[in-house]
């Protein structure tokens, strides 16, 4: 019998032809999918063409995704685009999407059934760990590493300690996913997970939904994490029965499975939250951040862009205006999302409360386009990151918080619950 | 590998966005990501930065994005070297694989001031702060890493590989 195992140590041991590995190990995995976006491809293609061979190893495993500053923002950027659109025509890529198709790409492999469950996947994007909330194994790379992988569908691991995080209770209204995994972060801090493997448990777990499991493990590497997972259930099933492009495998952890630590967590202990600038991990009780105004309000990323983060936002914009001062974006992270909110009809509410809707892209997320901020501007946005800069100049603030949190803040002009609006209109 | 320089002193969770703000990442040519490095934290670093000198800082440098463009934009604003008490482990695979020396020790970082001169032998693992006289040894790479950065890094390990089979 092997030693009992968490479900990452399996499923690195099933891709390294092991029957058992330990956290510390270096092994070499073989890799399901490896993905690239538009700012980092680049290199992993430049990279690739050092290592001596003329064909990725398998062009239905490597994934291209243009979204981060697509529809191209300025000519360098069109540059870059090229070279990744060139390559994936050269080298015959399948999972290649053009502007039209295209998603942001930790909302597009899950929905189009690229990724699945049991899968080891290296993306060079930090928010790769992302469809961890599949069940698989899935971790950012920089560029080498990516090009190494697209040349050999190998990469070199240190199987990860794993930290188990078991929710249990039940949610506060207004709390999801977003709100469980800053509490996490504000809990353990931007490295507190440094190395290690972020498994998410319990009954609360077993409640969310995809989108709600997405955002969660999306965020590990905000912890430090190499990797989020949830493992496979009937949530899970339901989701990539009919989309899985391949066989899925599942996997569970052991009962007697070694954790370098367990969280336990009281779900009625997490608030609705935002994560003041600096870091991720800055978080507060929304209630306590009322004072704070903003002049922007985002809701999109490969953090919360899915189709159940528009219905929240729709279900409170729905009736009322963006405040005067505030610039609401609203940014589907794919084209199907964006098709089915139009089709429910959620546009009307967003461009009727005074929302610009924005086709997918990464874009003001990471201060690329479409929606950058001036000096010393501030914006709460349903991103990943509030670090210096992030969203445009140096002296601009970003907050991070759920779709709930912003709609409610877009119309109130402030930081701002739902709950807050009605109070706010009875005045 | 020895090298000797200045050291240029941060804290804590320096991270991918102010190492290279993501503004710049519309290109990947070292020459421009380097005008850049650092720009968000210390607008005045590319301006004091000399060939050779010495990155220190706390825990977790480099975290956030995957971006390679962060160890590029550092390699080839001169700095021949990083020293953090941690690193975030994106930036930690990266630095290897491009060739971006880098060394962990909490302790040197304790030792070390902004514009101390240190000493650096990448071989041995040893930091000498000269200006204080002081030497660290650094935490040792497993073999398997090390092998990655004596073959001068991930592509030309792979190349080697891929040329024995």
């Amino acid at each position: 019998m092997p030693r009992p195992m968490t479900i990452t140590e399996k499923i690195l041991a099933a891709h390294a032809g092991l029957d058992e590995v330990a956290p510390g190990q270096l092994i070499e995995c073989d890799l399901d999918i490896v993905l690239a976006n538009d700012v980092t491809a680049p290199i992993a293609i430049s990279e690739f063409g050092r290592v001596g061979v003329e064909r990725v190893w398998d062009p239905a495993k490597v994934a291209l995704v243009p979204d981060h500053y697509t529809p191209n923002k300025d000519i360098k950027s069109a540059e870059q685009a090229k070279i990744m659109r060139d390559f994936a025509r050269t080298q015959e890529i399948t999972h290649y999407w053009e502007i039209g198709c295209m998603g942001v790409e930790h909302a597009l492999l899950p929905e189009q059934g690229v990724v699945v469950p049991g899968d080891c996947i290296i993306g060079a994007d930090s928010h790769t760990c992302t469809y961890g909330a599949l069940g698989a194994f899935a971790t950012g790379v920089g560029s080498t590493d990516a090009a190494a992988g697209m040349a050999t569908g190998k990469a070199w691991f240190k199987v990860p300690a794993s930290l188990k995080f078991n929710i249990t209770g039940e949610l506060s209204p207004w709390v999801g996913g977003k709100d469980i995994i800053l509490h996490i972060i504000g809990m353990i801090g931007v490295d507190g997970a440094l190395y290690q493997a972020m498994e998410f448990t319990g009954p609360v777990i077993a409640r969310l939904g995809m989108d709600d499991r997405f955002t969660i493990c999306n965020m590990a590497i905000e912890a430090g994490g190499k990797s989020g997972i949830i493992a496979f259930d009937s949530t899970t099933c339901a989701y990539v029965d009919g989309r899985a492009e391949r066989e899925w495998a599942v996997y569970h952890s052991d009962p007697d499975a070694v954790y370098a630590r367990v969280y336990e967590i009281d779900a009625s202990t997490i608030e609705p939250t935002v994560a003041f600038p600096h870091l991720p991990s800055n978080t507060r009780p929304v209630r306590e951040a009322r004072h704070i105004t903003v002049d922007q309000v985002v809701i999109g990323s490969c953090t919360n862009g899915r189709i159940e983060d528009m219905r929240v936002a729709a279900s409170i914009l729905a009736g009322r205006k963006v405040a005067p001062d505030v610039r609401l974006i609203v940014i589907p992270a794919t084209q199907a999302i964006w098709r089915q909110a139009m089709g429910e009809g959620l546009f009307d509410i967003f461009v009727e409360a005074g929302a610009a809707v924005s086709t997918p892209t990464c874009g003001p997320c990471l201060g690329g386009h479409m929606g950058i901020l001036a000096a010393g501007e501030r914006a709460l946005a349903t991103t990943n990151r509030n670090f210096v800069g992030r969203m445009g100049d140096p002296t601009s603030e970003v907050y991070l918080a759920s779709p709930a949190v912003a709609a409610a803040t877009a119309v109130a002009g402030h930081i701002a619950l739902p709950e807050d609006l009605d109070q706010e209109a009875a005045r | 590998m020895r090298f000797e320089g200045t050291a240029h002193r941060y804290g804590r969770d320096v991270d991918t966005d102010v190492i290279i703000p993501a503004r710049y990442l519309n290109t990947s040519d070292p020459a421009e990501l380097a005008k850049h490095c650092m720009e968000d934290l210390d607008a005045g670093f590319v301006g004091k930065v000399k060939a050779g000198d010495i990155l220190v800082a706390e825990e977790n440098f480099g975290c956030g994005s995957s971006r390679e463009h962060a160890p590029i934009s550092i390699k080839h604003a001169g700095v021949e070297v990083v020293i953090a008490k941690s690193f975030a482990r994106i930036f930690y695979r990266n630095a290897i694989n491009t060739g971006l020396p880098i060394m962990e020790s909490p302790e040197a970082v304790e030792g070390i001031n902004d514009g101390d001169t240190v000493a650096v032998d990448a071989d041995a693992g040893t930091i000498t702060n000269v200006t204080t006289g002081a030497t660290y040894q650094a935490q040792p790479f497993p073999p398997f890493i090390k092998g990655i950065i004596e073959r001068g890094g991930l592509i030309a390990s792979v190349r080697e590989r891929m040329a024995d089979r």
